[in-house]
């Protein structure tokens, strides 16, 4: 619980210590590209998503959903 | 020719333009008018030196149905082929196995790792995902997943809510899926730490030929604009698996006593896994634009109650070249403790409850470096090849598992149809 703490506070002071600049609709020109998105390259994610689920015991975090695999 | 192709590249314009202006967080289609799909294409080829190798073709496509209405899918098809570790340590002397058929064995030279060479299977994956407004604002993403290989088949549905506020600065997502999963082992299941036969006439003891688990993950997430150039996304994912958590291929080595390898008489048992898992995660990503290159940052923080924590950071760097053309580094970095049933032996007379000697379940690292290289061919269409190695390693004290190392190379084409 330690640890959790620590990291709920580690993501709150990042937060906090980011100025927010309320962006417009039309100022969204570079968070348009598809460089800027979360996801923008889904097969190399998935791909990856697949390689380390199948080579590491922890998964989740980014998303819901995709299926499982017998990864033996 | 070029009649025609003009008013189909101002239409990819004017929805470029119309994304940018009324986009939130969420990917609009890119280029796209409602008459294309979107698809990209990848194959992946996978090996680890003296083990598996791997070869993954994945098409995914995208089809804009509606006002921000799209519906996609991805087949996948999984080939892999080699060599697995069994979960037996290495010992001064040859060591012989029965395969998982139990009608046939193999032998392992002294002083190296056990690995299963019978390790084959082709895996088909299809998954398909409905995005559409719910109402002002608010999007849902509904998904339905069907996996099958020879010996495991997973069903699954999903359902993600984005509501977005703040003028569209802030989104708060939350999201169910729900897995139901068959594992149907060559050999059938096991029963766990009872000895597994050294010699093909003798069969091990059985529980059945398949068993089930379930698998419900929920996530609860907020994505914030920080300025133009900049996003960050914040999650909270809390896992539960119930049923046959079990590897029905891997074994223990038992030995005499703690300080040897010298194996007991009866010298191996199949592992035994807890029949529940609860999991959770904290994750973080950035997104951050410089003049032209982007930098994209993740860290998550995994707990579970199997004992096992971790960290896993992952950096990548897009570099523009000019014209279309681009380099990406890409650095991952994964540090696990170990689970508590993990052993990599276990002593003769003194056998737990539960007991696995996986190595993917021990104190080990994993690092990954890799760069990608990705061209524009046209307005619509990309190219991108990436190559990476990847290598782990034990962290645990006294003898400890050998290290992994891995290449991965990948194509990409992406396109519009």
């Amino acid at each position: 619980m330690t640890k959790l703490a620590l990291s709920c506070l580690c993501c709150s002071l990042l937060l906090a210590g980011c100025s927010l600049q309320t962006v417009k609709p039309w100022e969204r020109d570079i968070l348009a590209q598809k460089k800027m998105q979360l996801d923008p390259y889904p097969n190399d994610s998935y791909l990856d998503e697949h390689i380390y689920y199948s080579k590491e015991s922890s998964s989740g975090g980014a998303g819901v959903g995709g299926g499982g695999c017998g990864c033996n | 020719m070029q009649l025609n192709n003009k008013p189909k590249q101002v239409r990819h314009s004017l929805t470029l333009a119309t994304a940018t202006l009324l986009g939130s967080v969420s990917a609009p289609g890119y280029g796209a008018t409602a008459d294309d799909w979107e698809i990209d294409s990848s194959v992946l080829y996978y090996a680890e030196d003296g083990r598996v190798s791997a070869i993954e073709p994945v098409v995914r496509a995208r089809k804009t149905i509606g006002d921000d209405e799209f519906l996609s899918f991805r087949l996948v098809v999984d080939s892999l082929t080699g060599s697995s570790a069994n979960g037996a340590i290495s010992t001064t002397s040859a060591q012989t196995f029965t395969k998982p058929s139990g009608d046939a064995t193999y032998t392992t030279s002294a002083n190296k790792t056990p690995l299963d060479p019978s390790f084959h299977d082709t895996r088909v994956a299809l998954n398909g995902e409905w995005e559409k407004p719910l109402q002002n604002n608010l999007k849902g993403i509904f998904g339905a997943n069907v996996s099958k290989e020879y010996d495991y088949t997973s069903l699954g549905a999903s359902a993600t809510l984005a509501w977005d506020f703040n003028n569209r600065n802030t989104t708060f997502t939350t999201g169910l899926s729900y897995n139901l999963d068959t594992v149907e082992p060559v050999g059938g299941i096991p029963d766990g730490l009872t000895a597994m036969p050294t010699t093909a006439a003798v069969e091990k003891a059985r529980l059945g030929d398949s068993d089930d688990k379930t698998v419900v993950d929920v996530l609860l997430g907020v994505t914030q604009v920080i300025g133009r150039k900049t996003l960050m996304q914040f999650n909270y994912a809390y896992g539960r698996d119930d049923g046959y958590l079990t590897d029905p291929y891997k074994i223990l080595s038992v030995v005499t006593d703690a300080s040897t390898s010298t194996l007991a008489g009866t010298p191996y048992l199949y592992e035994q896994r807890p029949d529940s898992r609860v999991r959770n995660a904290l994750y973080w990503k950035t997104v951050h634009q410089f003049e032209q290159d982007v930098v994209n940052f993740s860290y998550r923080y995994y707990w579970d109650d199997w004992g096992i924590t971790s960290h896993t950071f992952d950096a990548r760097y897009r570099y523009e070249l000019g014209g279309g053309h681009y380099l990406m580094p890409h650095v991952r970095y994964y540090l696990q403790d170990k689970a508590d049933f993990y052993h990599y032996k276990l002593v003769d007379g003194d056998i737990p409850r539960y007991a696995s000697a996986d190595y993917r379940l021990g104190d080990l690292s994993t690092t990954t470096i890799g760069l990608k290289y990705g061209m524009e061919l046209s307005e619509n269409s990309e190219f991108a090849v990436r190559a990476e190695i990847m290598k782990q390693q034990s962290r645990g004290s006294g003898t400890t598992f050998p290290d992994v190392d891995a290449m991965i190379l990948q194509l990409n084409y992406s396109f519009l149809f």
